[in-house]
């Protein structure tokens, strides 16, 4: 594929990691508000001109960079960082040698449902022809409206079949609890056309990002995202979704991990205390997480002592449901040779890296 | 032995009464109004009364003689910390949730505190107004057997919130504690993502809105404006300190400059200033010795947590429990008895 021939001998040699990898957390962004209006529907091309996204507002920390961004990951053309798919592919795909990526566009929630209905559509049409037909590596997330699940369902059906596509895509902030039976037609046609459902960092569901009201500074915005994960997997788990659709599978992104095992503990004894409550919660909760939820490794955990590190694979015992991600392009990006301590068992490493997603989004081997 | 959360409750509003103006007598008699009700535990629910705590009459843990004897004559406990559970941050009328507050500790003074000096209590404030906190602080802070003011861990904002110094002022003017507490009802949904369906999710929920909490007191800057504060965390669980201080100290190192008061790693400022009582404890699967003493190692001091029971509270797990990880002697003397000791300066 066409990576810059300077950026590919560039340091390559020395940065990969010997191994096949698979980056599970990239963000492709529109070049141009432009650019995506040419695949919605006239209505909507006129109504997003005049009035443009309507979102839940009142809720911005102005982050640390321009648009999240690490300040190299402006292509030279000038359109903005995940945009621009040569720069994408010499700097991250090339670069590093990974041998496919899933894009997550963040598009942002729409309050007018409709209208995020046509532009989940427009932005998936134009994923298609910008990213996925052109680079086989990339394979994207479906976007849809989360918030009107019977539109989100017939986008499922209208594009999962397209083999550019490897899960459905949701943020975390979302307006009520995931588990609850609003989001279930959802869930419904993730299974249907077996695919895994993405929930990824950030979002706004239109409540604060703490239970207690809303923080002053970014970072306990950027920080909040563990504290925004854990309530979504208690949702999910104690509202029986995975004891209704027993296939479904759940990806939880840039949340972070390292919550998994004490909150793994207080469901499992909530539950046995109080199971009463939630009757379709029939098998015990550690039990239906490690089968039916995935985590991505960025941003990866940082005890000062790396055995503190390894403790927690232990706790969590979810080695096959790790999988690694940069982020890219964003500053909080992981590298693959830099982020894990010292000392993880090859074996555990390969499916982090790799196998693991492979298993999960049905990638086809490219390597020997 | 210190026992550092012991619920304390009112039988019933009208014990409070004798301690409000004749204006809300006709207020709370024409209203009906039965008391701030946030659900914190249902009466029906298990966790609400281990089995024997509940009286003849009243909730669990309103019956004075019982209490005593369940704590002090069958726990063999030293000092108890009572930590009532009055909700005032509920009441979306400032002048009766100051004024209810003022009731409370008044009553808590006659009916708890005078009457056994092996007893310690928090202030109940109207978390939802800082200024008339900080001046109930000052009314009754200086009686000795008040150790500690009472702050709901659901509150209108975080409580690092510039909003808020007023009670971390008249705290620290009265060398008192901080103690955030499992609960409170302030009309916003207790998840980032709105309500929970069942009262187990809540319950479990609220784990995530301490770690909240933790984060705002350090970055806001709590700690910084006002370097006497103590903070317990009380019902809080306390499994989930390591990995929070590994994100936390991560995203420092990343966005300190936002932040530029807080000069130390977070994890610092909680093993100076926060302290975490032991009932629940969030343990692996059949009390996994190993693990748990990991997370006790993880910790990285020997200061943080205080035992308690959470009488009469059901977690459903024996509050001594977790002490069969604690390996070494000292440890546990620390847990059981010193570290709380020091904290609440008895």
């Amino acid at each position: 594929m066409a990576g810059s021939p300077q950026t590919q001998t560039n340091r390559s040699a020395e940065k990969r990691t010997q191994q096949t990898m698979i980056d599970c957390d990239i963000h492709n962004a529109p070049q141009s508000p432009e650019l995506v209006r040419k695949f919605l529907p006239d209505r909507w091309k006129t109504y997003h001109k005049k009035y443009g996204g309507r979102n839940y507002t009142g809720s911005y920390y102005p982050r640390a960079v321009p648009n999240a961004a690490r300040h190299d990951a402006w292509p030279p053309s000038g359109l903005p960082p995940g945009s621009d798919l040569d720069f994408m592919r010499a700097q991250l795909l090339d670069e590093w040698g990974f041998e496919y990526g899933i894009l997550n566009c963040l598009a942002g929630g729409q309050l007018n449902l409709e209208f995020g209905a046509a532009y989940a559509r427009a932005l998936n049409d134009w994923q298609v022809a910008e990213f996925t037909d052109p680079e086989p590596r990339l394979k994207a997330s479906i976007l849809v409206p989360f918030e009107a699940p019977d539109l989100a369902a017939e986008e499922i059906d209208r594009v999962a079949p397209h083999d550019g596509f490897v899960q459905v895509l949701s943020t975390v902030r979302t307006s009520e609890p995931m588990g609850r039976r609003k989001y279930w037609p959802i869930y419904e046609a993730a299974s249907r056309n077996g695919v895994p459902i993405g929930v990824h960092f950030g979002g706004a569901g239109g409540g604060p990002i703490t239970g207690s009201g809303w923080p002053s500074h970014y970072i306990e915005d950027h920080g909040g995202m563990p504290q925004s994960f854990q309530p979504q997997i208690t949702s999910l788990i104690y509202e029986g979704v995975f004891e209704r659709y027993p296939h479904l599978k759940f990806v939880m992104i840039e949340g972070g991990f390292g919550f998994m095992p004490p909150l793994m503990w207080r469901l499992d004894r909530a539950w046995e205390l109080m199971g009463d409550e939630i009757p379709n919660c029939e098998q015990r909760p550690s039990d239906t997480i490690r089968k039916h939820i995935w985590l991505t490794t960025q941003p990866v955990e940082e005890p000062d002592k790396p055995e503190h590190f390894y403790q927690l694979l232990d706790q969590m015992d979810m080695d096959d449901r790790l999988m690694f991600a940069t982020d890219y392009p964003h500053w909080d990006f992981d590298a693959p040779d830099l982020c894990f301590p010292p000392g993880m068992d090859p074996a555990v490493k390969q499916g982090i890296m790799s196998e693991n997603a492979r298993l999960l989004y049905g990638l086809s081997p490219t390597q020997d | 032995m210190i026992d550092t959360d012991i619920h304390n409750e009112l039988p019933n509003l009208d014990v409070l009464l004798p301690y409000l103006d004749e204006h809300w007598h006709v207020y709370l008699s024409e209203s009906a109004f039965v008391g701030p009700g946030a659900n914190d535990y249902p009466s029906g629910a298990p966790i609400s009364a281990i089995e024997g705590t509940s009286p003849d009459k009243g909730p669990p843990g309103s019956d004075y003689d019982l209490l005593v004897k369940h704590i002090f004559d069958d726990a063999q406990t030293d000092t108890g910390i009572l930590t009532c559970g009055f909700r005032s941050g509920s009441i979306h009328n400032h002048d009766l949730a100051a004024d209810l507050s003022s009731a409370v500790n008044d009553w808590q003074i006659e009916h708890w505190l005078d009457r056994d000096d092996r007893f310690r209590a928090s202030i109940i404030v109207p978390n939802q107004n800082p200024v008339r906190s900080a001046a109930e602080i000052e009314r009754v802070g200086d009686h000795p057997g008040f150790v500690q003011v009472m702050l709901p861990v659901r509150g209108d904002a975080p409580y690092g919130n510039l909003r808020y110094d007023p009670i971390f002022e008249a705290a620290s003017n009265k060398g008192l504690a901080i103690g955030v507490h499992f609960g409170g009802a302030p009309g916003l949904p207790p998840t980032p993502s709105g309500w929970p369906s069942t009262y187990v999710e809540e319950y479990v929920d609220q784990a995530a809105i301490f770690q909240s909490q933790v984060m705002s007191l350090i970055v806001e800057g709590v700690f910084d404006r006002f370097p006497d504060t103590r903070v317990a965390l009380i019902e809080s669980g306390w499994t989930w300190v390591p990995s929070t201080m590994w994100r936390i100290d991560k995203e420092w190192k990343g966005l300190r400059r936002d932040t530029p008061w807080v000069k130390r790693r977070p994890s610092d400022y909680i093993r100076d200033h926060i302290r975490l009582t032991t009932q629940p404890t969030d343990a692996p699967k059949h009390n996994d010795i190993d693990q748990l003493n990991q997370i006790i190692d993880q910790l990285g001091s020997e200061d943080i947590l205080m035992y308690a029971s959470d009488y009469p509270h059901n977690h459903g797990v024996d509050p001594g429990a977790f002490l069969d990880a604690v390996e070494s002697d000292e440890l546990k003397q620390k847990i059981l008895h010193d570290n709380a000791k020091q904290f609440y300066r008895l």
